[in-house]
């Protein structure tokens, strides 16, 4: 029998084997300890991502390189921590890449999971869009470096049966990445090579031809929380009584109609919502001018040009509350694929050198009516102050109705797990 | 090559390897990768991967004359941006590459620990100091027509300063080789620990930690060998005391780590030497191979049986956070240099899993001090509780930049004054990853003692003193995009943090920040501080903070206070900038 000893996480109780890794003593109990890097079987534990960051007997320290002892006391869920460990993951999204709805990994990966887990709509770091290479160079394996957040998995655990190393980090600094041994990579089985897919807890590793076997939307991150009590609830708050007549305005940025498009999702509850607003300027409505002040202002797409800047400068002083929806609109979305390229090089292979262009076509485009192009797309709270955030590609109709009835009525609304998605 | 100890696998051996080739070659090729791989039977990107971490490794050719400029921000206030200009144009290099012929490589580089002759460059590892655009043009002329740089090439001073209170110096006093060592035949390694105890002797790499408790900790450690490891990796901006102790008393070093080797039974000594001090290396390799024929290293040291120690020096090779003292054990097994999680500490688990003492070069050569004084001779100096003297190296704007030696106790205004300080305002202590203090705080006293209510300034081994002409902005960006770069990049917090950190110093340089970008920047160097794994992302935005809180007044004058609440600062010309130049 294994040595039990007594451990306290948040004032309760908890009776667990002496020296068992504190992220799993946790998880026995059904207590949620978010990690990222951690994997079970390499020790000493990688305690890279820094996401399971607890309070541990008055100090700060992630809970995956803790071996538990009696007596210990854990703070898990105090409000700094959490918005902490929320912290940690929103940096990885800043740092990285991310465009989840072009992920092969999307519905599977460990960060998006963790996102949802944690509730992120919004980065509270502006995004880097640190130019990243994808590298071909093996037969097999891509290299998506965009979307590596380090973790060190596959440089501690994927080895070739003659002990070789074949992921190792290069450089240093926010220069680092995990470069590949092209002749190493080979001597994988096509097992190990899918076992180093399945073992990165993001889309960094993609092992041609097998990664998207199994259908977005029915993938293990997709329909479940870890928590049993993930439900966001938003209690019902203090507004007038009645559901007075509110007015909505709605623009299309630089985005792609699909949010447009989830907005008209709801089916009947339309014809009850039409009940409840009216739509000022809209392309719904197609007035193309405010004839008045709006309650509330939903905004897809980033901000690509000065017009989109006019646009929403003017929406920020038309709308009492602004809200930015989808993806685009949040953080520039798959728009912002062009951030890490020179405008120069972007505009050049659009309007020069590309297959379709004209034999000869030797201008770009440039006329005082035409709107200014920028140099990279903006998150929408680049520009404004926005007051509330949407996630989605496109966000579901159902988590934007509910939080425009709660932003507008006060009405108690609750986010399942299922709703909220980056893809 | 160097020898390794016999006890050393081979793979310690790869960053003097690396050395090898990028001296002789002056860069590392795709077969000397592939052989080396081969070498050591491991793959090739990981050899990759350990020569991408430090960089003073390269893996394009370099130059015949490799060229580092000192980018730190003293050298950026005395003339940095003329240097660089002077030797683009007289080589033909462009910053961070190579001249057509080969012949000059020009690249910047953290600061080489000459911050008292700034600006300062190191060519071929040698340096040369206190530059203007007339020298740089002789040295490339020099270079050009085929004179020898070792006939150039002179060791700058040593810069150690005579002050008032030099009558009580410790560690520049006179010194006769042996002294120390040879007081061992007197003592047990008890003797030697109370020593350190009653002396209060504790880190002078920063984080005075009490020197007895960690060689205590390591004695109790049953192993067939153990290691002392001396930290001469001095790569905090601004520092260079530990450049001076190894110039002028290298052999009081060597004699404390045989004190440590004999206090805690280790037989092992190495000297982790930074890749910016090769200059030095010669004569401490010089003072080690006579204290052999002094009888000083090697078997029955000073005749005391069975007390064997031998003594290496192994080269950095340009990365800050190898002075972390695990990184420093991973870079010395020739891995990159990445500090471990705190899974086993040193003394228990250290180089190659034996025991191990990782000291820095002031507190070691201390020790050696102590055993030669006695503890009574010793307390005299400093104050009760805080005995003995610090070495703090002065740079920026004062007439008199140098090592001093003060007896612990003296205010900073004393140390101002000491160093003709001129309209001193801003003076960044222990560095990048110290504090910030106004001149308002002047009266503050320099000790280890942390009274409540009144800590005074513990000061790690440097003052970069600024006058009020100096843009904190400036400063604090320099310090964020050097941690930037010398993060080693495996935990999230310090790597993707200080990135963000800059980019936002970088808004508010340009006058786009709000209040809540500032409030934004405190909060989140607290993140990164609670979360980061070693030091260096723990103390990375601690002058930043402290800045923010000490220079309110300062700020906001950077801040636009005038704007719409519900805009964002954003500069559209800028935004737009690239799209009109297709303006017809
Ligand atoms: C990023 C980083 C860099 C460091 N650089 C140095 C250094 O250059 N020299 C040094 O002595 N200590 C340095 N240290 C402190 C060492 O980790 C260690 O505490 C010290 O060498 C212990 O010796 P001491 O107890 O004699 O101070 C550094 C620490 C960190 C986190
Ligand atoms: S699915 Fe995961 S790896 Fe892919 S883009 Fe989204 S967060 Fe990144
Ligand atoms: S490639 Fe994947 S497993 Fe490897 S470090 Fe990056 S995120 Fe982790
Ligand atoms: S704090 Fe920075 S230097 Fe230290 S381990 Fe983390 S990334 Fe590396
Ligand atoms: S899970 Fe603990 S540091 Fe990554």
């Amino acid at each position: 029998m294994e040595k039990m000893v007594n451990i306290k996480i948040d004032g309760k109780l908890l009776t667990v084997p002496d020296g068992q890794n504190l992220v799993n003593a946790a998880k026995d109990n059904g207590i949620f300890i978010p990690s990222l890097c951690y994997f079970e079987h390499i020790e000493p534990p990688l305690g890279t991502c820094r996401t399971c960051t607890c309070k541990l007997d008055g100090k700060y320290q992630p809970a995956c390189t803790m071996k538990v002892h009696d007596g210990m006391t854990v703070e898990v869920n105090t409000p700094e921590l959490l918005d902490m460990r929320k912290s940690l993951v929103e940096m990885m999204f800043s740092e990285g890449n991310h465009f989840c709805p072009s992920c092969e990994k999307s519905g599977n990966c460990d960060l998006q999971h963790m996102a949802y887990e944690l509730g992120i709509s919004v980065t509270r770091f502006e995004h880097l869009f640190k130019d990243r290479m994808i590298d071909y160079g093996s037969k097999r394996i891509i290299m998506e470096h965009n979307r590596c957040i380090k973790c060190k998995r596959c440089v501690e655990d994927v080895v070739t049966d003659d002990g070789k190393k074949v992921f190792t980090y290069q450089g240093r600094g926010n220069e680092t990445f995990v470069g590949i041994d092209y002749k190493e990579e080979p001597k994988l089985s096509e097992q190990q090579a899918i076992a180093a897919m399945e073992l990165c807890p993001t889309g960094a590793i993609i092992v041609r031809g097998v990664s998207m076997a199994h259908p977005f939307g029915e993938r293990e991150f997709d329909i479940n929380s870890e928590q049993k009590n993930f439900t966001r609830r938003f209690p019902k708050s203090h507004k007038p009584a009645g559901m007075e007549k509110k007015v909505l305005a709605t623009a299309s940025l630089a985005g792609c109609f699909g949010c447009h498009m989830s907005m008209l999702d709801i089916d009947l509850e339309l014809l009850d919502l039409v009940e409840l607003v009216t739509f000022n300027k809209s392309p719904l409505t197609d007035i193309k001018k405010f004839t008045g002040r709006c309650h509330i202002g939903l905004i897809e797409g980033g901000v690509c040009n000065d017009e989109n800047i006019e646009t929403l400068k003017e929406f920020r002083k038309m709308c009492d509350i602004l809200v930015s929806v989808g993806e685009c609109a949040v953080w520039g979305g798959l728009p912002a694929m062009r951030n890490t390229i020179p405008l120069s090089e972007c505009l050049e292979e659009a309007y020069l050198n590309c297959v379709t262009s004209e034999e000869g076509a030797n201008l770009v485009p440039y006329h005082e009516d035409l709107p200014k192009i920028l140099d990279k797309i903006y998150a929408c709270h680049d520009i404004v102050k926005i007051d509330h955030f949407i996630p989605g590609c496109p966000p579901s109709a159902n988590h934007i109705w509910k939080s425009v009835k709660h932003l507008l009525w006060g009405e108690e609304y609750s986010i399942l797990y299922s709703e909220f998605k980056y893809d | 090559m160097k020898e390794l100890f016999p006890v050393e696998p081979m793979r310690s051996s790869l960053l003097d390897k690396l050395w090898d080739l990028q001296n002789n070659n002056r860069y590392i090729s795709d077969s000397d990768i592939s052989h080396l791989a081969a070498e050591l039977n491991i793959s090739a990107v990981e050899v990759e991967g350990v020569v991408s971490f430090y960089h003073f490794f390269h893996r394009k050719p370099s130059g015949k004359y490799t060229i580092y400029i000192d980018d730190s921000i003293i050298a950026r206030y005395k003339g940095y941006h003329r240097i660089v200009e002077a030797f683009e144009r007289e080589t033909g290099a462009t910053l961070g590459s190579v001249d057509r012929t080969g012949t000059f490589g020009l690249f910047s580089t953290p600061c080489i620990g000459l911050s008292d002759q700034a600006p300062a460059v190191l060519i071929n590892f040698r340096p040369f100091t206190q530059l203007n655009v007339i020298k740089v043009k002789e040295l490339v002329q020099q270079l050009r027509n085929g004179v020898d740089i070792d006939q150039m090439y002179h060791p700058p001073v040593s810069n150690v300063c005579t002050t008032i209170y030099s009558k009580k110096n410790i560690f520049f006093n006179s010194y006769t080789p042996g002294k120390a060592v040879k007081e061992l035949t007197k003592h047990t390694s008890d003797d030697i620990l109370s020593l350190l105890r009653d002396t209060n002797l504790s880190g002078r790499g920063g984080a005075f930690y009490p020197t007895w408790k960690k060689w205590e900790a390591c004695r109790s450690y049953t192993a067939d060998y153990k290691f002392i490891v001396c930290n001469a990796d001095e790569g905090e901006p601004g520092t260079f005391k530990d450049r001076v102790l190894l110039q002028e008393l290298p052999g009081l070093l060597i004699e404390g780590m045989i004190i440590s080797g004999f206090t805690v039974n280790a037989q092992y000594g190495i000297i982790y030497l930074r890749g910016e001090y090769w200059w030095l290396y010669d004569q401490l390799q010089k003072t080690i191979d006579e204290f052999y024929k002094l009888g000083l290293l090697g078997k029955d040291i000073v005749g005391i049986t069975g007390f064997n120690f031998d003594v290496r020096i192994q080269m950095g090779a340009g990365a800050y956070v190898c002075g972390e003292e695990t990184a420093m054990l991973e870079s010395m097994e020739g891995h990159r240099g990445e500090p471990r999680t705190k899974w086993f500490y040193p003394v228990e688990k250290g180089y190659l899993k034996s025991p191990t003492i990782i000291n820095n070069v002031e507190t070691i050569c201390a020790a050696a001090r102590i055993v030669e004084l006695g503890v009574n001779e010793y307390n005299k100096t400093g104050l009760p509780g805080s005995p003995g003297t610090k070495l703090i190296s002065v740079s920026g704007d004062c007439q008199n930049p140098g090592v001093y030696e003060i007896p612990w106790g003296i205010t900073v205004a004393e140390l101002l004054e000491l160093c003709v300080a001129v309209d001193p305002y801003y003076i960044q202590v222990s560095g990048p990853s110290g504090e910030c203090i106004s001149i308002n705080e002047k009266f503050r006293r320099i000790s280890m003692l942390d009274l409540l209510g009144l800590p005074d300034l513990r000061c790690g081994g440097s003052f970069m003193i600024f006058n009020k002409e100096r843009e904190i902005i400036d400063i604090l960006l320099n310090f964020a995009s050097f941690f930037k770069k010398e993060s080693c990049g495996i935990c999230t917090p310090c790597r993707a943090g200080n990135f963000i950190i800059e980019r936002k110093l970088e808004k508010l340089k340009n006058k786009l920040a709000r209040q809540s970008d500032i409030d934004d920047m405190i909060s989140w160097g607290h993140i990164i501080k609670t979360t980061s794994r070693c030091g260096l992302g723990k103390t990375s935005c601690n002058s930043l903070v402290m800045a923010m809180q000490k220079f309110g007044g300062y700020f906001d004058k950077l801040i636009d206070k005038k704007e719409d609440s519900l805009m964002v600062g954003f500069n559209i010309e800028e935004a737009v900038a690239d799209y009109e130049q297709y303006k017809s």
